[in-house]
């Protein structure tokens, strides 16, 4: 067992944790936070996602020991973030979701797309989503809900809707000198 | 899924993490764990202890000195991809870095446990090759300096003796005039490469390196020498392939002969 510090959804947490312990399960199970779904326990399914620091990161191949000093947000701690409100209102609105077990993580991961790339483009987003596996939508609303989600939060950035990919791709293919 | 039960250290600096590595056959380093924790859950590896080096300073952040960067080994891929960190390459370290699996394993993967793990499709072996970066490998008894592409010798098999951790990376800044070329070839986006392949063109000189092959990346001399000078990179390609990845079916052999060609493309572009 290992002394564990850390902030989980704003709120300090001092505990024990066995040290094989993953981010996963304290969540989970030892806190009831369900909203993480553990699907194929390797960091093959994104299911798990949660923040770390406010970064994305896939809580069942991070060790609760690891996070000593780190703020932890799960889904439910989200709950009342902006950029989150507009996302299920678009996931609603397009159909993004049946099942449900990958819509947590999803809408984690698409909270994250759109802080790193505003209004971005469809192409854009299904690169970045590859990590994130639905196995009943196709995908095409997921990617319409976080598309119609990233242009609603970024109303004047028609022009960058396109522009962060082709800016990508233009850098890429240019010479290195 | 759950690992064996194991003790995990949070060593007080460099000395206590090297004197616990060094100590103990059955401890291991673990820096971002994305590879280490699935294998621990599928019991494909074991220890009895784990040494996080993430806090170590000497191991965070990069700094630039004497015409390189230095990459602490507890790295980032997303601090690389992000422009975190100085870029001593021209752009060729944050496209590779951001082309590494998913955002949320760049978040917490490093280049040193990337490179130490030494999976044969990992992205950073054959970039840090072609760019002529070294290793500054640290153990309780001192430090060595190992060549980039003298590093790995098989498939999940390095020259780190037990108790050596990789402390930092030396990448020489690319001068003026220098091109590359970068090309990976995946089934999806994130996925295990099949073939990639960097060509790096320097006014004094090319060195170009496979990785994705069956054992380890290595340098690809005949490819180097055709854009050098301008002769047929397919044929030297195929010579190179023969050698780099002899195991190689068709079906690979002809992913790394586009990698290679697209690479020496788009130096020559």
């Amino acid at each position: 067992m290992i002394d564990l510090s850390f902030t989980l959804n704003g709120a300090p947490v001092s505990q024990r944790v066995e040290d094989r312990t993953s981010l996963a399960d304290l969540v989970r199970e030892g806190h009831g936070l369900t909203g993480t779904h553990v699907g194929c326990e390797h960091g093959a399914c994104g299911a798990c996602t949660v923040l770390v620091d406010g970064e994305p990161a896939r809580s069942c191949i991070v060790l609760a020991a690891m996070c000593e000093g780190r703020a932890v947000t799960t889904a439910e701690g989200l709950v009342d973030d902006p950029v989150m409100a507009e996302l299920r209102r678009q996931f609603h609105d397009k159909h993004a979701l049946q099942c449900g077990f990958c819509t947590p993580a999803m809408m984690i991961s698409a909270r994250d797309i759109i802080a790193r790339h505003g209004a971005a483009a469809p192409a854009t987003i299904r690169k970045e989503l590859a990590g994130q596996i639905c196995r009943c939508t196709g995908y095409a609303p997921i990617v319409a809900a976080i598309a119609a989600a990233g242009a609603a939060l970024n109303p004047s950035s028609d022009a960058a809707a396109a522009a962060p990919h082709v800016a990508a791709t233009a850098a890429g293919a240019s010479d290195a000198s | 899924m759950r690992p064996a039960p194991f003790a995990f250290a949070r060593p007080d600096g460099l000395a206590d993490a090297l004197s616990r590595l060094g100590a103990d056959d059955d401890a291991m380093p673990i820096a971002g764990g994305q590879s280490l924790l699935v294998l621990l859950g599928l019991r494909l590896a074991g220890a009895e202890t784990l040494v996080d080096v993430t806090r170590i300073p000497e191991l965070c952040g990069a700094r630039e000195a004497d015409g390189a960067v230095v990459f602490g080994a507890a790295t980032t891929h997303a601090m690389i991809e992000d422009g975190k960190v100085p870029d001593p390459s021209r752009g060729l370290m944050r496209r590779v870095a951001g082309r590494i699996a998913y955002r949320a394993v760049r978040n917490r993967g490093t280049i040193g446990g990337s490179l130490a793990l030494s999976d044969p499709a990992a992205d950073w072996c054959p970039v840090l090759i072609a760019l002529g970066a070294t290793y500054d490998i640290v153990s309780a008894g001192g430090a060595r300096q190992v060549a980039a592409e003298d590093f790995a010798d098989g498939a999940y098999s390095t020259v780190l003796e037990p108790g050596e951790l990789i402390r930092s990376i030396t990448v020489p800044v690319l001068q003026e005039g220098t091109r590359w070329g970068h090309a990976k070839h995946a089934r999806k986006t994130g996925a295990f490469a099949e073939s990639i392949a960097v060509v790096v063109k320097r006014p004094d000189g090319v060195r170009a390196a496979l990785g994705a092959t069956g054992s380890h990346a290595v340098l690809l001399p005949s490819v180097a020498e055709a854009v050098a000078s301008g002769g047929d990179v397919a044929a030297a390609a195929r010579a190179d392939i023969a050698m780099a990845d002899p195991d190689a079916d068709a079906y690979r052999a002809r992913c790394h002969l586009a990698t290679i060609l697209n690479a020496a493309r788009e130096v020559c572009a």
